[in-house]
């Protein structure tokens, strides 16, 4: 298979970034939009063109899709470990180069209409490029260390994003919050990475992955702590995945990360970045899955199934419509993690990975649908609050049918895509671990729950009072809703388990039909209890609210993550260790070099009279050196 | 060559006269003075060269020119530091050492 093309999809948002970002006073802001989408529209031809010929044409060689690389030594360090520059091309990674390309386009078709007017339109244009530009490049790489090469990059935009609003001080608070918290977790992938790199002797996928590699075979020759070195290393990682996927106890930055403009969150909160930590465990899977007996997988099914539970319950009580989807998002991000954990890796065993890439899929689209939807609603109503809003359906109807829609798709409501993705899920956690099945089904219902809870309370319930008429966004906003709505409703019925599994051979899904009812009747209790509370005006909600009492308050504080955060923060590490520190630096080093600058300027003060400026005295000393020496010549020198 | 005169007695004159020089620069406090003292140096080692190229070298004349144009310099110095000495009376109303300490720090 030629792939030598599949380098432009990368290169074109990067270097339309270049223009965009050096030009960016030159360029009128009616031009720099079209740029922006025609660089993307680019790269979504090529990629889909690679998905289609990866595919259908030359992926499969006996049954079982190939691995093609192109790639060039970047570092060398010894024989086998050295760092490659390159493009991995692979069932996920094909299938992660669609989902952005769509995402991103779509986005960018959005944003020339949500953006309009801005005073950094071009500017948002380049973030945005440059953003692509690295996911892109993270899709791709080939190795560990050019993953975390991206996976900075990422993370670096997706912080000039966030904080996109730079004049506001919750913006710029934001975005600092979600840099440093992912820096933080990208510590423990750093040093995973190392000590992979340690043990191992490489950095390459391909060689990691190789379930008859030495990498997998040996994990047993060194360990520490009575767990395999590798598992360590694997932990690691997952933590620096779990950073960029805002699990517990790292998702404190998601919800604030809210603050940028809304495409930003339909791009990056919802579609591509935050699924980046399940596309790296994805990535590593043999390797998880093989590594003492799955260890760090079964770490990562709880972690998974925990953090969906928690955001689930949190996003309830939520009033902010985009952080109630922002903890929507970390609670499918948990549905994907605990997918992989519970994933065996032949043929039908190997559910797991195939769902949790079929949910990465299908939740990108809906996700961003969602999120643009809403933004959609926040630019009518100029509100980010619930209670700004009512009975929308009637200004907005295409919004109203696109959110619906996706709404419908999330609560895995048969036949939108979410249905199918999530009830592979769930199948998944029955066959292998039960207890994460009914944790799995819990979520569902109070996904649908809250989902709904937005909905009606949005396009429904009592209208309010708006400044002037709320009215439909124009149709660059509108365009990409549809798009992604006719996409929420026809995923599902893509053969995924042909395309995407763990040992990339394909094997038949079927519906498993019990099981796929119960998930559906408990998203429909769900949906329905949304409807008695949420469609009437009525105060069955308050009193619901009161009832759970401190729960309740529990909750919509989120469980006092930041508070406990800045409580350790502040209170011990500022207090107890970094003040010592601090005082120690103050006191002992500066102090030492205070010192030796101050004698320093009082010898200077003591023998500066030498430079009085009168010759006189130069020459003096001049003509008095010369009559020492010459003493010294006369009588010395010459015996 | 002068009769019944060694080499020794007018070097020592000359070196007699140099650090009457040298010292009335040190120790001078008059701009004027100091300029004579450095006069007074100049003409010690002018002597010197054609004392020298008289004493050693009879039969060239190089010690003899170099004096010449040791003279020259000389004068043309004087005339400089006389000018600088000028204007600098007309800032200060002074030619006093004392009095010239704006450079100091």
């Amino acid at each position: 298979m030629n792939i030598s093309y599949i380098i432009l999809i990368p290169m074109i948002p990067l270097a339309v970034f270049l223009l965009l970002g050096i030009f960016n006073q030159k360029i009128k802001p009616s031009i720099s939009g079209y740029v922006g989408v025609l660089g993307l529209l680019a790269s979504a031809i090529l990629s889909l063109y690679a998905a289609y010929q990866y595919f259908f044409i030359d992926g499969k060689v006996d049954g079982v899709y190939q691995t093609f690389v192109d790639k060039t030594v970047w570092m060398n360090f010894t024989e086998t470990l050295h760092i490659d520059m390159g493009i991995l091309i692979d069932p996920i990674s094909v299938m992660m180069l669609v989902v952005v390309s769509v995402v991103s386009l779509m986005v960018h078709v959005y944003s020339r209409g949500y953006m309009k007017g801005d005073d950094g339109y071009t500017k948002f244009f380049a973030f945005l490029s440059l953003f692509t530009f690295s996911m892109y490049g993270l899709v791709l790489a080939t190795n560990l260390f050019q993953i975390y090469i991206f996976w900075e990059l990422v993370g670096v935009s997706s912080y000039l994003l966030i904080g996109y609003y730079y004049t506001k001080p919750s913006a710029v608070a934001a975005a600092k919050k979600a840099f440093i918290v992912t820096r933080f977790a990208d510590l423990g992938f750093l040093i995973g990475i190392l000590i992979m790199g340690y043990y191992t002797g490489t950095f390459d996928f391909e060689t990691l992955n190789n379930p008859e590699g030495s990498a997998i075979l040996n994990w047993a020759s060194t360990s520490f702590m009575g767990l395999s070195v590798i598992t360590w290393g694997l932990l690691l990682i997952f933590i620096g995945g779990a950073g960029k996927s805002a699990m517990l106890p790292f998702h404190i930055w998601l919800p604030d990360a809210m603050e940028g403009p809304t495409p930003v969150s339909a791009l990056i909160h919802a579609a591509t970045m935050v699924v980046a930590g399940i596309y790296l465990v994805a990535r590593l899977f043999p390797m998880f899955y093989f590594v003492e007996n799955g260890f760090a997988l079964n770490i990562v099914a709880y972690v998974g199934a925990i953090s969906s539970l928690f955001a689930a319950i949190i996003a309830i009580t939520q009033t902010d419509i985009k952080r109630v989807l922002a903890f929507s998002t970390m609670s499918q991000l948990g549905y994907m993690m605990l997918a992989l954990g519970v994933s065996g890796y032949d043929g039908h065993e190997g559910i797991g990975y195939m769902a949790s890439m079929f949910h990465l899929f299908t939740h990108a689209m809906f996700k961003a649908l969602l999120f643009l939807g809403a933004g959609s609603v926040i630019h009518a109503v100029h509100s980010n609050y619930l209670k700004d809003m009512g009975g929308l359906r009637k200004y907005m109807p295409i919004t109203n049918m696109t959110f619906l829609i996706a709404a419908l798709a999330i609560a895995g409501m048969p036949p939108f895509a979410g249905f199918w993705s999530k009830d592979e899920i769930l199948v998944a956690a029955f066959e292998h671990h039960k207890l994460i099945y009914y944790i799995g089904v819990f979520v569902a219902g109070l996904t649908a729950f809250y989902m709904f809870r937005i909905y009606f309370g949005i396009f429904w319930g009592k209208e309010k009072e708006y400044e002037h008429k709320p009215k439909e966004s124009p149709l660059s906003m509108t365009f990409p809703l549809m798009v992604l709505a006719l996409l929420s409703v026809i995923g599902g019925f893509i053969p995924f388990s042909e395309f995407v599994t763990a040992d990339k051979s394909g094997f038949e899904a079927h519906l498993n039909y019990p099981l796929a009812a119960i998930a559906v009747s408990v998203g429909l209790v769900g949906i329905i209890l949304a409807w008695v509370f949420y469609k009437k005006e009525n105060n069955l909600a308050d009193k619901w609210a009161k009832a759970f009492g401190p729960f309740y308050k529990w909750t919509s504080d989120k469980f006092y993550f930041d508070e406990i955060y800045l409580f350790i923060t502040k209170k011990i590490l500022f207090k107890r260790v970094s003040a010592p520190i601090a005082w120690f630096d103050k006191k002992v080093v500066d102090g030492t070099m205070e010192v030796i600058g101050n004698k320093t300027v009082l010898t200077s003060k003591k023998i500066k009279g030498l430079q009085s400026g009168k010759v006189q005295d130069y020459a003096f000393a001049f003509v008095g050196g010369t009559v020492i020496l010459a003493l010294v010549f006369i009588y010395l020198w010459t015996n | 060559m002068i009769e019944g005169i060694s080499i020794y007695e007018i070097l020592t004159l000359t070196t007699i006269l140099f650090f009457i020089g040298v010292y009335g620069f040190i120790t001078r406090k008059n701009l004027i003075s100091i300029l004579i003292s450095v006069e007074l140096i100049l003409n010690a080692s002018v002597v010197n060269f054609v004392v020298i190229n008289k004493y050693l070298y009879p039969d060239i004349l190089q010690g003899v020119f170099v004096s010449i144009f040791i003279i020259a310099v000389a004068a043309a110095e004087t005339a400089l530091a006389v000018s600088i000495i000028i204007n600098l009376y007309r800032q200060i109303n002074s030619v006093e050492v004392k009095d010239t300490e704006v450079m100091k720090y």
